[in-house]
């Protein structure tokens, strides 16, 4: 079983930020007199969060390569709004291709500042520093320092609304939307049963699993979250669209970090980068990806965001870099690069929207809510790092140095 | 007899789990140069660190006794404060401050509180330079002088905060062998003129012998024995014998004849310049061939242009306007990048394994299957399943003491690391690798199963380039032995007629411009 605790001890980091998230759920649950859970806020709680997750997702993927950052995102949401705007307000151009052209005009960003970051050698703190007063400054121009609204329903439905519900008359449980339950059901039975057709898989061609046990809490745990969240948004208007969305990006990504190859090459760039080139990782290919993607990503958000608002605004986006910054250093990721996790990340965004959304609810000030939230991300990485400090760092200097047969021993002796 | 400056009186430091240390006694005569050897995690660091303070008094148990008195260190300063310096492996010198400041930091020459006179910390330099034999600037800054040099400066650093007890921990690791002598020869002056006593960690047991009065052997935390060089009879062999436990009659396993007639790969006028200075040439018309099965060696100094010269091999992962010719099997190989160099079945084995080698804060698994993650994958998609067994594999085949591939690099010993290091490349299915120092920094029973696995691999018919600045290593591993200096294959000897003494004139010789040229 050493395996076992080896993997527990390597993502220890993880259990830790999803236990104090739940603490924190808790907490506000408690002081909201059951507020923060009810279904509308659940539901609030989606639509607010929603362009955080994918800013955030992106932003993971800039840090893995060696703890770049990307300042310029919150600007580029709003320059995409606003091509967005210009494009189908005031022009009058088809929805649908009017967001397609949007998303090719966040590759050409990303293209641009992954050029000077991975090819030039800038660092990415500067160029996207620039980038952030650029994009800025051209959101401005195109709007002309307007606001345009409203945007056409065909523009909205991607992104706002819920997914209408397909048996009405149904009332399962008393539910207002019972598809949006039956989807959950159904979500949670496909994860059962890839999980129990992987695991047996593994264990007919006679490699490593985990035991019977472990899969079973594993497989009930995420299944009953997931069918209690769907659960809860069918008692309300049912699954909003934008979930969908949001759920793509995760898995996606969740992969793509786990499964590919270019993925694994990701936190190897990040780990170590001459030694990812000298292994034969195309290491600036890799860099200049990163930043496309993220622009990408963030002209998805920005579209996301400007339907939510249901208007271009030259303020959107403001600061939301920081919120993406902030959401992958809570949920792990390291600021050197070459470690953190999509869930991770995940869990460090919701940390700080509930935090946003349960003091808001329980009347508390903005300026608290900043102060509160800084403090939180502090916490959260000095606990990281003066844990490692305190308790490992001698240790692990110390198990460097020792003969591995020994190693063994105190592996079983923790 | 002697004063006895420091005495250690059972020393026994424990860690969550493990005794490091377990009852250590050492004592240190007023002006001898004191040897403390044993292999990697024997606790030689450890037993610094509680002597310097960086574990304060009452994390260990036992007592520190310096110049007579009872020694209660909390702190490094505190120690320092009694002239007790600890000179690390991995050099502290700032690289944009000058020698001056640098040998001054922490320990300012001041006109005031606060203001720092810089008259007298030139002079003051220059004064301690001098004693070191360093001819240079004080104000040149450090990062424009060789490794050598900086290694000099921390000595003469040292002298300046009036220095009683020095301590070295593997001062020469990173020198070559001219610069190694030039720091073990300037120990014996300090302590002939200055009564400078020190203590000296090395792995390089000739050196140990060279200038050591006293040895004191640690083996799995406690002291072995202490041999001295005026009763016993101090040989390499008789130190190693400690340092093991058992008699390593073998330092190098039996080079079985394994060379096969076909050549793998042939360099020909192999030109590569350096890649900032670019008027600089740092390999000049370098030719040589590869037999498969054979271990051919290169034996260079440091800066001879010996690593330069492999990693541009490897598709051009050094250098600018390469030139010259590489053909492997009877094919003219026209390589652009490392992933090319791989896909042709090139390896190059860094020297320096945490630099370029090694993610250590990834696990054994992820580090052995990153150059050629398509054996372990399908269109892109990781199998992670016979990635694992693949990583297993390897772990038994090639003995990486961990207690399973999630274990984190980081976390390994230097020469499990080095074993995952040549698991990685191994993996990669290789024709010809190129080592690179492969058993730089690696104790000696791990030096021999890295030597047995070299020596599997040329039995498999692979073609391996042994660069080394260790001589009898060469010596005891290859086939065939090309002579590096200045950027130029020199000299190329086989086996048979190779001694120490040959290659070394021939170097020597070969730097006064007789040979070559």
């Amino acid at each position: 079983m050493s395996n076992f605790w080896t993997v527990l001890r390597n993502n220890l980091r993880q259990y830790m930020i999803l236990l104090a998230l739940l603490a924190i759920i808790l907490a506000f649950q408690l002081m909201t007199n059951g507020m923060l859970l009810k279904p509308m806020n659940v539901s609030n709680l989606i639509f607010q969060n929603a362009y955080v997750v994918i800013l955030a997702v992106g932003m993971l993927m800039c840090i893995l390569t060696g703890g770049n950052i990307d300042l310029s995102v919150g600007s580029v949401v709003a320059l995409i709004g606003a091509c967005a705007g210009t494009f189908i307000i005031t022009w009058g151009w088809n929805s649908h291709l009017s967001i397609l052209l949007c998303l090719l005009i966040g590759i050409a960003i990303g293209a641009w500042q992954g050029f000077w970051i991975a090819y030039a050698r800038i660092p990415a703190f500067i160029v996207t520093l620039s980038g952030m007063l650029v994009f800025r400054g051209l959101t401005l121009i195109v709007l002309g320092g307007l606001t345009l609204a409203p945007f056409p329903a065909d523009f909205l439905a991607y992104s706002t609304g819920y997914i209408p519900d397909l048996f009405p008359t149904l009332n399962l449980f008393g539910l207002r939307n019972s598809t949006s339950f039956l989807v959950g059901v159904l979500l949670a039975i496909i994860y059962c049963i890839t999980q129990v057709r992987g695991w047996i898989t593994r264990k007919k061609k006679a490699y490593e699993v985990e035991s019977p046990w472990i899969l079973a809490l594993k497989v009930v745990i995420v299944s009953a979250a997931v069918i209690w969240l769907f659960y809860t948004l069918g008692a309300y208007r049912g699954v909003p669209k934008v979930l969908i969305t949001v759920g793509i990006v995760l898995i996606a990504y969740g992969y793509f970090t786990t499964h590919t190859v270019m993925g694994r090459h990701l936190y190897a760039l990040g780990g170590n980068e001459k030694a990812a080139r000298l292994s034969g990782v195309k290491t600036k290919q890799l860099l200049f990806l990163a930043y496309v993607n993220m622009a990408f990503l963030a002209s998805i958000a920005g579209i996301v965001f400007a339907a939510r608002l249901n208007s271009a605004s030259p303020q959107a986006g403001q600061s939301f870099e920081l919120d993406a910054i902030a959401a992958c250093f809570i949920g792990g990721a390291s600021a050197y690069g070459g470690i953190g996790t999509v869930g991770g990340t995940l869990i460090g965004a919701m940390t700080m929207g509930i935090l946003n959304n349960g003091m808001s609810i329980m009347g508390i000030s903005s300026n608290v809510q900043q102060v509160v939230k800084g403090l939180v991300l502090l916490g959260a990485v000095a606990f990281d790092v003066l844990g490692k400090q305190r308790m490992q760092l001698p240790f692990l200097a110390w198990l460097k140095r020792q003969p591995a047969a020994q190693q063994d021993k105190v592996q079983i002796e923790q | 007899m002697a004063k006895k400056l420091l005495e250690m009186h059972s020393i026994t430091k424990e860690f969550p789990g493990v005794k490091a240390l377990d009852n250590v006694n050492i004592t240190v005569e007023e002006g001898e140069i004191h040897a403390v050897v044993g292999e990697n995690g024997a606790g030689k660091s450890t037993l610094m660190n509680v002597l310097s303070g960086v574990y304060p008094y009452g994390s260990y148990s036992g007592d520190i006794f310096f110049d007579g008195q009872l020694c209660k260190f909390h702190s490094i300063k505190d120690s320092e404060r009694l002239g007790i310096v600890i000179i690390h492996q991995e050099l502290a010198l700032v690289p944009y401050l000058s020698i001056g400041e640098n040998m001054f930091l922490g320990n300012e020459r001041q006109r005031r509180r606060g203001v720092v006179d810089w008259n007298e910390t030139y002079q003051k330099a220059e004064e301690y330079l001098k004693v070191v034999g360093l001819e240079e600037n004080p104000r040149t800054l450090v990062k424009d002088i060789s490794v050598g040099k900086q290694q000099l400066v921390e000595i003469a650093k040292a002298l300046a905060k009036d220095v009683r007890l020095l301590i070295l921990d593997e001062p020469t690791s990173s020198l070559n062998e001219a610069d190694s002598r030039k720091v073990l020869d300037l120990l014996l002056t300090l302590k002939r003129e200055r009564g400078i006593t020190s203590i000296l960690i090395s792995h390089k047991l000739n050196e140990v012998a060279y200038c050591a009065d006293r040895i004191t052997i640690l083996r799995d935390g406690s002291t072995v024995e202490t041999l001295d060089k005026n009763k016993d009879d101090v040989t390499e062999e008789r130190i190693i014998r400690g340092m093991v436990g058992r008699e390593m009659t073998e330092r190098y396993p039996p080079r079985p004849n394994t060379i096969r007639s076909e050549v793998a790969l042939e360099v020909r006028d192999w030109t590569v310049y350096h890649e900032i200075y670019t008027e600089r040439k740092v390999v000049d018309r370098v030719s040589f061939k590869l037999h498969r099965g054979e271990v051919a060696g290169i034996y260079g100094l440091m800066g001879s242009g010996r690593t330069e010269l492999a990693l541009s091999i490897f598709g051009r992962a050094y250098g600018t306007k390469i030139s010259g010719t590489l053909i492997k099997d009877g094919q003219v190989l026209e390589l652009h990048s490392v992933p090319d160099a791989i896909a042709a079945g090139l390896t190059y084995v860094t020297e320096d394994r945490k630099d370029s080698g090694l993610i250590l804060g990834n696990s054994i698994m992820h580090n052995i299957t990153l150059p050629r993650m398509e054996f372990v994958a399908q269109r892109g998609r990781i199998d992670r399943d016979l990635e694992r067994q693949t990583a297993n594999h390897y772990r038994e085949t090639l003995g990486i003491k961990a207690p399973s591939v999630e274990q984190y690099v980081g976390n390994l010993s230097g020469g499990n690391q080095q074993k995952v290091l040549l698991a990685k490349w191994i993996y990669s299915k290789p024709d010809i690798l190129l080592l690179d120092e492969p058993t730089r920094g690696v104790d000696v029973g791990a030096k021999y199963e890295i030597y047995q696995i070299i020596n599997d691999l040329a039995k498999q018919g692979k073609a391996i380039l042994f660069i080394s600045s260790e001589l009898p290593e060469i010596l005891g591993m290859c086939d065939r032995i090309y002579v590096m200096d200045s950027g130029r294959i020199i000299a190329e000897f086989p086996q048979s007629e190779a001694t120490q003494e040959g290659i070394m004139n021939c170097i020597m010789q070969h730097s006064k411009g007789e040979i070559g040229a």
